[in-house]
């Protein structure tokens, strides 16, 4: 029970392990706030449509199966985009046009199909949440290390000193690549003195 | 017809799909190993979008707005999606009927494009920026090529690249994604063509 929940963090994290979901984690992660929101707006659609489909499972054909996950994903994309447009107006035009695309994240797609439709309710929102909040904390730490070089803060608090000359190129989508390039290389360095270790 | 080729150019330099807006990047990580696969892809790619640039425009004018509509907008991702979904299978089926060398070409791209999220990201653009019919199939078309032209720059880097001695944890998707670094880097200067 508990490795179901704990492998999404790190040993098959989706981003770093399955290289899912790179559009949104590049995309909005100038920031260390833009990247927790887009994180839990995900996590929420991932667990929240996990738990309808391992509920109807059984009453989905094989044949029509990913037109129907495709559909409550896109309805609970709806539901999040709805809330943050009228509660947190300032992060949805920020996120823009990524909030509707987290309906194509094929993390959440990938959930369906692999777990949550050959699974009861219990595990599917276990491993979802896993797979959600794996999600999330790399995309936190790429905004922070993005805003920290960028602009000098993270979460908005200014941590560098004012002469600190921030890194443009950060803030740009080249500097958005070769930061998890670097990610997920250290992550692949970190698995492999592990498996040495073992 | 000035604005027109500025939403051409802009769609396939300047504010390029992957390198600008990072759609379609799963794709472009999975598939861009080998130039030919990467270039059959992006046709496709090019092909679909075109077409539901076409499609969804009509859609969003005369069903899900709430000016000229029937006030849908809660449906709009669900509509769309299902539209692109249904248009990769139509193209299918039509390309397998009637261009059967193509078909064959394309092979197992076709049904993969429906997760692209270039795609719907391009039908919400359209609509985010109110064009007009004629600069929505402009910009798909745009879009897609800007597409297959970095899909198939990446595949022969790393084609170049591919028996390196390249230290193993970069190995795989962390050199890809530095080398996409450098592409976006460089794609940086085509900004100055056309004026914010």
């Amino acid at each position: 029970m508990r490795k179901i929940f704990y492998k999404g963090l790190w040993a098959e994290n989706p981003i770093l392990m399955q290289l899912l979901g790179f559009c949104p984690a590049l995309a909005v992660t100038t920031s260390a706030l833009n990247g927790l929101s887009m994180g839990l707006a995900t996590s929420f659609v991932v667990v929240t449509s996990g738990v309808v489909v391992s509920l109807v499972r059984k009453l989905i054909p094989d044949q029509v199966r990913i037109p129907v996950f495709t559909i409550i994903i896109a309805t609970f994309v709806t539901v999040v985009d709805i809330i943050l447009k009228a509660y947190f107006p300032a992060i949805s035009t920020e996120l823009g046009p990524y909030v509707p695309l987290i309906v194509v994240n094929c993390i959440i797609l990938g959930r369906q199909e692999v777990f949550t439709s050959k699974n009861p309710v219990h595990l599917s929102i276990l491993d979802t949440l896993g797979m959600g909040l794996g999600f999330t904390w790399v995309l936190v730490l790429l905004g922070s290390i993005r805003e920290l070089l960028g602009l000098g803060s993270v979460f908005g608090f200014q941590v560098m000193p004012s002469s600190f000359e921030t890194w443009i190129v950060m803030l740009l989508p080249g500097g958005a690549f070769i930061t998890l390039g670097l990610i997920a290389a250290l992550y692949n360095y970190l698995n492999q003195s592990d498996r040495r270790k073992a | 017809m000035s604005s027109l080729l500025t939403i051409f150019i802009s769609a396939v330099l300047v504010n390029n799909f992957l390198l600008y807006y990072f759609l379609g990047i799963c794709s472009f990580i999975g598939v861009s190993s080998k130039m030919e696969s990467s270039f059959g892809m992006g046709m496709a790619t090019t092909f679909v979008m075109t077409m539901t640039a076409m499609i969804t425009w009509p859609l969003y004018h005369y069903l899900i707005s709430p000016e000229t509509g029937l006030n849908l907008p809660f449906l709009e991702y669900v509509i769309f999606i299902l539209v692109i979904a249904a248009l990769v299978q139509f193209v299918e089926m039509f390309l397998k009927k009637f261009f059967h060398s193509l078909y064959k070409a394309l092979g197992i791209y076709l049904p993969l494009i429906t997760t692209n999220c270039a795609i719907l990201g391009m039908a919400l653009f359209i609509v985010i920026r109110d064009y007009n019919y004629l600069e929505s199939i402009v910009f798909g078309f745009g879009a897609g090529l800007g597409f297959t032209m970095v899909i198939v720059i990446m595949a022969g880097i790393r084609e170049e690249y591919a028996y390196s001695p390249v230290p193993a944890v970069f190995r795989g998707a962390p050199l890809a994604l530095l080398t996409a670094g450098m592409l976006a880097l460089s794609f940086m200067g085509f900004s100055g063509m056309i004026a914010p």
